[in-house]
Order: C-alpha cells, then structure tokens, then sequence
C-alpha cells in the first residue's frame, strides 16, 4: 500500500504560553481517508495541537500547510469548506432549535447551495446524527449527550456543504464523546470512521484507550507538549510508554482476533513525577 | 420525525417569519398615521394619509390650510425621528445581545451613553460658563454635537482598550465599559454639583429624552448616521447566528469574526450616538424590544434584526403619542414613559415566561 498524500501536515509546531511551552516540536500528518487518533493525559497539549492544526490559534514555530497551502494564508470560509471542528463544549446564549443550531454549518459556505439542497444537506445529517426527531426542540433543553450529537450534526452539514468547493476535507473532533452513552459512542465513533472512508482525513481527540486503538488507523500518543511516539496502533503503545505517560499500572494484552492491545488498568497508583 | 415532518415545520417557521414581518410593517405604518394626527391640533388618520398621498404625488392642489403645515412641518419630521431613533436603539440592542452573546447587553454598553452624557454635561455646564460668547456663533446646537462626538470617543477609547493583536475581547469590553462608565458617571456628577439651578434642569431633562425638537433639518442630520446600521444590518445577521456557539466555533464556520465585531460595534456606535444627541437618552427599548421579538419567532437574527427594528419603531412612536398626551399642553420627556411602559411589561412578561433567557 503506497503512502497516501497528507491533506494536512504540521511541521515542528510550537506554541507557548505565559513563557510555558504547550505545544513544542510537534510534527504531524493527516492523510485523506484515515482516521488519526489523538491520546495523552490531562494537559497533555492535545487541544492546543488541535488549535494549531485548526487555524484558531497561531504557532509560535513552525509551519502548517492544508492542501497544499499555507494554513495562515487560506481566506476564512475556504478554509471552512475544507475542514469541520467540533470542540469540546459549546454553550449557547438563546434559545435556538436544534434546526437552527444544524443549519449553522450549511448557513455561512453553503451560499451558492439552493434552498432545497441546504435543507436537504440539515435533514440527512440530523438524521445521520440521531437527532432528527429533536428538530424543532430548542437546543437548550437537550441533555449533554443530545447536544454534543447536535454539535455533530452540525459539523457533518459543514462537510456536506464544504465538499461542493473542496474535494479533500478534514474533520477535527475534540473529545466527541465524552457526554455520550456506549450506543451513541460506538455509533458516532463509527461514524466518523465511515466518513474517513468516503476519504476524508479524520483528527479525533480520544481518552478511552481502548477505544482509540479500536479505531485509529494512526494513533498518537502526546505528553507534555511532545509527540512522543505515532504510528498504527498495535505497533505504537506498550506497556513502559503506557506507564510513563499515563502514569498508571497497566496490564496490555492482546484481543485475540484482530490482535489489537487490550488495556486492562491494575489500580490508580500516582507515581511521584520524575 | 421524518424528513418529511421537518420539511413542514421548516415552511411553517419561515411563513411566521414572513407574516411577522409583513404585518409589523402594516401595524408599523398605521401608527404612524395614527401618531401624524394625534397632538395639540388633532387631526383624523384619513386626512392625514391624504395629505401624504397628495404631499408624495405632488399633487399641491390638495396641499392647503393649517392642517397641512402642522402634519408636513411639524409632526411628519416627529414622527420620523421617532420611527429612526426607535429602530436604531432596538436593532442596536439586538446586536449587542448577539455580539455579547449576553441578554443583558443594551446599547449603552459600548459606551455611548455615558461618554454622551459627559459630553452633554459638560458642554451644558461647562459651555455655559466659559464659551457662551462662542456658542452663540456656532452654525449648529452645540450640546447634540458634543453629545455625539463624546459618544463616539467613549467607544473608540473603549475598543482600543479591549483590541490586542487584531482580536476584540468582548469580555474585556464589558469590563472595561463598566469601569468607563462609572468614571463617565462621576464626571458628569461633578459637573452637576457645579452646575446652576437652570443648568441642572437642562441637564436632567436632555437626558430624560424628548422628540420634542424635531426638525426637517435635524433630520437630514440625523438620517444618515441611523440608516446605514438598518440597511447593513442584514450583512451581520448570519456572523451573529454563528457567534452564538462562541467566537472559535464562529470561526470555524468561515465567519470573520472580526470583521463583524468591527462593523457592529462601528454601525451601533453612530446610531446610538446619533440617538442620543438627538433626542437624549431613551432607556429601555434596546432591552425590551429584542427579548419581545425573541420570544415570539424566536433568536434567528435574520428575523430578529428586522423585526426589532419594527418594533423599536414602533415602541418609540407610540410612546411619544403618549408622552405628547398625557399632560397635554405640556409634554412628558419620553424616556420615562418607554421605562414606565416597558418595565412593568417586561416584568410581567419575566413572570409568565421564566424561560426567557435560559432555557
């Protein structure tokens, strides 16, 4: 299997903050049609990496460029056809529908769309996310988990409408998880694989270990502003990095049909730090 | 729900908008000729649509007697600042809101008002006292035009105190607004604890607000610092829906989020400024105007901007029938009957509906 072509590629990216490094050295590519998975403990820097990746905030070092362009350089809204974020919380100020909240993504790039092909793009991707039967709902009085899909819902109406200016697109998720149910979990994660597929570049943000080497086709693991290994899960964790990083006891095995790691922790021991 | 259902519902959001709209506008012209007639010489809503039609036509054969002059002199350029100065005050809350991501949010918060009223305290007080030689030759009224320009310096000091790097920290924005005003606020105290009996009365009545000074030339003035913000408004609408799941998320939406700062805080700051120095300071329909709106189609700002600038209009004018009545001959400065009439509103409002804000 050739190498695909990365859409996106961060080289030697830095960040720093009240004179603290956040981020330092990190390299990193996003491929179309893979699924990479972002790990680390608690400030580890993943977030800011995804800032970085994202455009919202600046590198203090280094360069990233998305389509062969240089990140800083791209207009706004080309850049949002080419890639979709979810972050982590998204609160909002008055009460807007869930109709409302999704049609956000198609509203601002989807302009050259008619009205029917946008109406069209909201309803399959609320649909998509599970939530079509919370359209005319407001947002507000959604529980945490219902909002977060909402948030998704959103993100996919953004890549449906970006795809008509940009063939290669990427989808940022930050934590897409964290308020959902198993179901919803397996299904979101699911989902976001199944888009990869239809080959777009996916950076997800991940705490379940188990999770993330279920479904990384590139797994990175960050500690301390450093990327301190990358590459096909089952190759990329063992138990020393495990213990290092997360600072925890760890039984790895192997699951006996794909051969995937299986991480099993032993007890929550805080080691002293080094 | 089917796709079909939301089809449906999808339509029938949108024709609530459009019969919001267009019967806002209707209501909005009625008073209007309601509000023409009404007054000292009283005169009925057909005589007065009359006049117009024949005044728009050019039909002057139709165009005599006193009645003519009192509408086309008098109560026509009233009523038409009223009508601007509502919408602008009301839209200008409407975005301020949005932009603030905050329902508390009014007007005054970029601090217009009180770098107005300073301005208007000083050159009442301080005017009076040195400059009344001066003031005497100037081609205009001395205390609208200090009123406008202190509006605008309170705003311009306030945006470069929040601005770093090219971002606009809305948070610092309020924080600094806050601590501008009470400084405003104490200024403008001292100047009243040195003004004279006469000069305290001028300076408490400007800012209770009047349409009471209403002019064709004030409002040839006037109109092209209030309009632009109603006819750019539909350019901030989309960037305002995007800002509300926050700035980044605004971002990534392909919203120049900036650019929109910039323009909304710029467009606000001549209207209300414009607003002020006018017809001094109208509390209250920046606040209760969009709440209302929001309440009843909801806080999509392509139908809150337009209908808010109908309903502050509308709120403005019919207040001022009021105001023009209820004491009449006299006249009761018009910013406490949009309080007195907006409060108690607003408050019964609050109490049916205790999902006003939050959820």
């Amino acid at each position: 299997m050739s190498e695909p072509t990365p859409i996106l590629s961060g080289h030697d990216l830095s960040f720093i903050a009240g004179g603290r490094p956040l981020v330092a050295d990190a390299t990193l590519d996003l491929a179309c049609g893979t699924t990479t998975i972002l790990i680390g403990p608690n400030g580890a820097g993943k977030s800011t990496l995804l800032k970085l990746l994202t455009g919202e905030i600046k590198p203090a070092g280094g360069a990233i460029h998305i389509a062969g362009e240089n990140l800083s350089t791209v207009p706004g809204w080309r850049l949002a056809c080419l890639r979709a974020v979810m972050a982590q919380h998204a609160r909002l100020a008055f009460p807007f529908s869930v109709y409302e909240v999704a049609s956000l993504g198609v509203d601002g790039i989807g302009r050259a769309l008619t009205r029917q092909r946008r109406e069209a793009i909201v309803a399959e991707s609320l649909a998509a996310a599970g939530v079509l039967d919370l359209a005319g709902r407001r947002y507000q009085t959604l529980s945490g988990g219902e909002q977060q899909r909402v948030q998704f819902a959103r993100v996919l109406c953004q890549l449906d409408a970006g795809r008509s200016v940009a063939e290669k697109q990427v989808l940022f998720l930050d934590e897409p998880i964290a308020s959902l149910d198993l179901c919803h979990q397996l299904s979101l994660l699911d989902m976001a694989r199944s888009i990869a597929a239809r080959g777009v570049a996916v950076l997800i943000v991940l705490h379940d270990l188990n999770l993330a080497v279920t479904y990384a086709d590139h797994l990175v693991v960050m500690d301390q502003g450093r990327i301190i290994a990358q590459g096909e899960p089952a190759r990329t964790l063992d138990d020393a990095l495990l213990r290092q990083v997360f600072k925890v006891d760890l039984t790895l095995s192997r699951a006996p049909a794909p051969g995937l790691p299986f991480l099993l922790p032993q007890q929550h021991r805080s080691r002293p730090a080094a | 729900m089917s796709s079909q259902a939301l089809t449906t519902l999808i339509a029938g959001r949108r024709r609530v908008g459009l019969v919001a709209v267009v019967g806002m506008a209707l209501a909005c012209l009625l008073l209007t000729i309601v509000a023409i007639g009404q007054g000292a010489i009283a005169i009925a809503p057909g005589r007065v649509a009359e006049i117009l039609m024949a005044k728009l036509s050019g039909n002057t054969a139709l165009l005599e007697g006193r009645d003519v002059l009192v509408v086309l002199n008098i109560r026509v350029p009233r009523v038409l600042l009223g009508l601007l100065v509502g919408a602008g005050l009301a839209v200008s809350g409407a975005l301020m809101q949005g932009l603030f991501r905050n329902p508390l949010a009014d007007p005054g918060l970029v601090g217009v008002s009180s770098g107005a009223a300073l301005a208007a305290a000083a050159t009442i007080v301080l005017g009076d006292r040195f400059l009344a030689g001066t003031m005497m030759k100037l081609p205009f009224a001395a205390l609208p035009a200090g009123a406008f320009c202190g509006g605008l310096a309170s705003t311009l000091a306030l945006y470069l105190i929040a601005t770093r790097g090219g971002r606009t920290s809305v948070a610092t924005m309020l924080l600094a607004g806050v601590a501008l005003g009470a400084f405003a606020s104490a200024l403008t105290g001292l100047l009243a604890f040195m003004s004279d009996d006469r000069q305290l009365r001028d300076l408490t009545f400007w800012s209770l607000g009047s349409l009471g000074g209403a002019s064709w030339t004030k409002l040839t003035v006037v109109a092209p610092i209030i309009l632009p913000l109603l006819l750019l408004m539909p350019l901030l609408a989309r960037g305002l829906n995007g800002l509300m799941l926050g700035e980044a998320e605004a971002y990534h939406l392909g919203i120049p989020v900036q650019r929109i700062k910039a323009l909304t805080i710029l467009l606000v700051a001549l209207a209300v400024g414009a607003s002020v120095a006018t017809a001094g300071l109208i509390g209250f329909v920046g606040i209760v105007v969009p709440h209302l709106i929001r309440l009843s189609v909801g806080p999509d700002h392509r139908l809150l901007l337009p209908l808010s600038a109908l309903g502050g209009a509308m709120l403005l004018v019919g207040a001022d029938i009021v105001a023009r009545l209820i004491v009449a001959p006299a006249e009761l400065p018009i910013g406490i009957v949009t309080a007195a009439i907006g409060a108690p509103f607003f408050l019964w409002l609050l109490l049916r509906r205790t999902s006003l804000i939050d959820v």
